[in-house]
């Protein structure tokens, strides 16, 4: 079992090893594994993970995305028939979010979006067979921190593996850049990334570091944040 | 960095003489050698190039969209001029594969475009477009239920066989045989031939490219493995 952990996996490999219904154990397949009779089979190249109790998936490295229900997405509103929003959220087809799902938000008292805004919303509707929907309040009715960005700014697309990373709560390119800078910074799971700095040449600096640190590990970042505080301080201009 | 060497023709040729006929020539890859599509790869068999580019799940046009699967498109591109009916064929046999191997249910009204364009054609381009595309494939991420191999054999007029085939074998013999197979039992997907060549030809030809296959297996794994391990 162990063995295939933290393992390259390619797509056709059979994983005997795990069955889908052991005694008393449930077992959750994540994206890239699919139930085939008795066996569990491989759909995608990429290395198989496991979670305490019995969660499995594939991580691999992609930039489309796919929409999946609860995740965090930064759209971009390109239609606006009637009562809807279509938003482009980098999935096979638009998606689509009501002028209500705001905060604050009646019949009478519509939302101020225009086309071409950009909108952090969550995913409620996310099903291979129907439209994605989207929302931009809480169950409770509250923005929590969705809504239309609109402080300018500089959006930019990322891979899906990149804002995964962002959004872990260890993530050392974001706890290293924060200590020397001031920015605000919204990831969404689809691969992009919008980011907002004092002044434009800032921002550019962020994103450029941001989209940077990819292929980078953590001693490369630390390194690479340092330099760009000094050069930003103007102390070292060599 | 790309630099080029200067060969001899006469050295060249005596170069492909010498090598031997039970083996492939050497695989070479670059993934995500380009930036836009969602999957792109290089690959190259030996002096064979073709570039591999994959898009999707994406949008579908309304006309080519079905409603439990997602549609398959594949596009040839000739080195020269416009495709012409061989390359059209060569589409359809590729498309067909590509069908099978990609788990199109889990994307209904959605398009998995492949874009094949060649690069360099000295022998053995079907099978390198066919792998090209399945690393392309790969490097997408796109749900496959198993992966594809093709390898090329030739028969020259003595009925010698030889794998992986220049061009200049390929001109100078009786028959080609590109096998498609699968990672799983190394099965046959598909078979494209042309020209004459006898039954037990055939069967000394699969053997031959079954065991060539595991290799092309496993250099999908390793330029996955270069890609996502660091």
């Amino acid at each position: 079992m162990e063995k295939h952990i933290g393992c390259l996996v390619m797509p056709g490999d059979v994983l005997d090893c795990i069955k889908p219904v052991e005694e008393n154990k449930k077992v959750i397949l994540g994206p890239g594994l699919i139930e085939d009779g008795n066996f569990i089979k491989i759909s995608k190249p990429g290395i198989l993970k496991f979670r305490q109790p019995g969660v499995y998936w594939i991580d691999c490295h992609q930039k489309r995305y796919v929409p999946a229900k609860n995740d965090s997405v930064i759209g971009i509103i390109t239609q606006k028939p009637g009562d809807i929003f279509r938003v482009d959220i980098g999935g096979s087809e638009l998606a689509s979010l009501s002028y209500l799902s705001f905060e604050g938000a009646t019949k009478r008292n519509r939302p101020d979006v225009k086309i071409g805004d950009i909108v952090y919303a969550k995913l409620l509707v996310a099903n291979k067979d129907m439209e994605p929907e989207l929302v931009c309040i809480d169950s409770h009715g509250r923005s929590s921190g969705m809504g239309v960005i609109r402080k300018g700014g500089f959006l930019f697309h990322c891979h899906i593996n990149l804002a995964r990373k962002l959004l872990n709560p260890e993530c050392v390119v974001l706890k290293q850049l924060g200590r020397r800078f001031k920015f605000e910074i919204a990831v969404g799971i689809n691969g992009r990334v919008w980011v907002k700095a004092n002044n434009e040449i800032q921002t550019i600096a962020m994103a450029n570091a941001v989209m940077a640190s990819e292929l980078m590990n953590n001693v490369q970042i630390e390194t690479m944040c340092k330099k760009l505080s000094k050069v930003s301080s103007g102390i070292d201009e060599d | 960095m790309a630099s080029f060497i200067v060969v001899k023709k006469e050295d060249l040729e005596k170069k492909q003489n010498v090598e031997p006929c039970h083996t492939l020539r050497c695989l070479t890859s670059e993934l995500g050698c380009l930036t836009r599509q969602d999957g792109s790869v290089s690959l190259s068999q030996g002096d064979t190039t073709s570039l591999a580019v994959v898009y999707g799940p994406a949008e579908v046009r309304i006309s080519r969209e079905l409603i439990d699967r997602a549609t398959v498109e594949l596009v040839y591109k000739p080195k020269v001029g416009l495709p012409r009916p061989a390359d059209r064929k060569r589409e359809q046999i590729m498309k067909s594969i590509f069908e099978a191997t990609i788990i199109t249910n889990l994307h209904p009204r959605s398009s998995i475009t492949i874009i094949l364009q060649e690069t360099e054609d000295l022998g053995s381009n079907l099978a390198c477009c066919i792998n090209a595309a399945c690393l392309a494939l790969l490097d997408a991420a796109v749900n496959m239920s198993f992966m594809v191999a093709a390898v090329a054999v030739s028969v020259a007029d003595e009925g010698q066989i030889k794998l992986d085939p220049s061009k200049n074998d390929e001109e100078k013999g009786r028959a080609s045989i590109t096998f498609v197979f699968d990672s799983v039992d190394l099965n046959v997907v598909s078979i494209v031939t042309s020209g004459k060549f006898s039954q037990i030809e055939y069967k000394a030809g699969l053997e031959l490219a079954r065991e060539a296959s595991q290799k092309v297996f496993q250099f999908f794994k390793d330029s996955m493995s270069r890609k996502l391990i660091r």
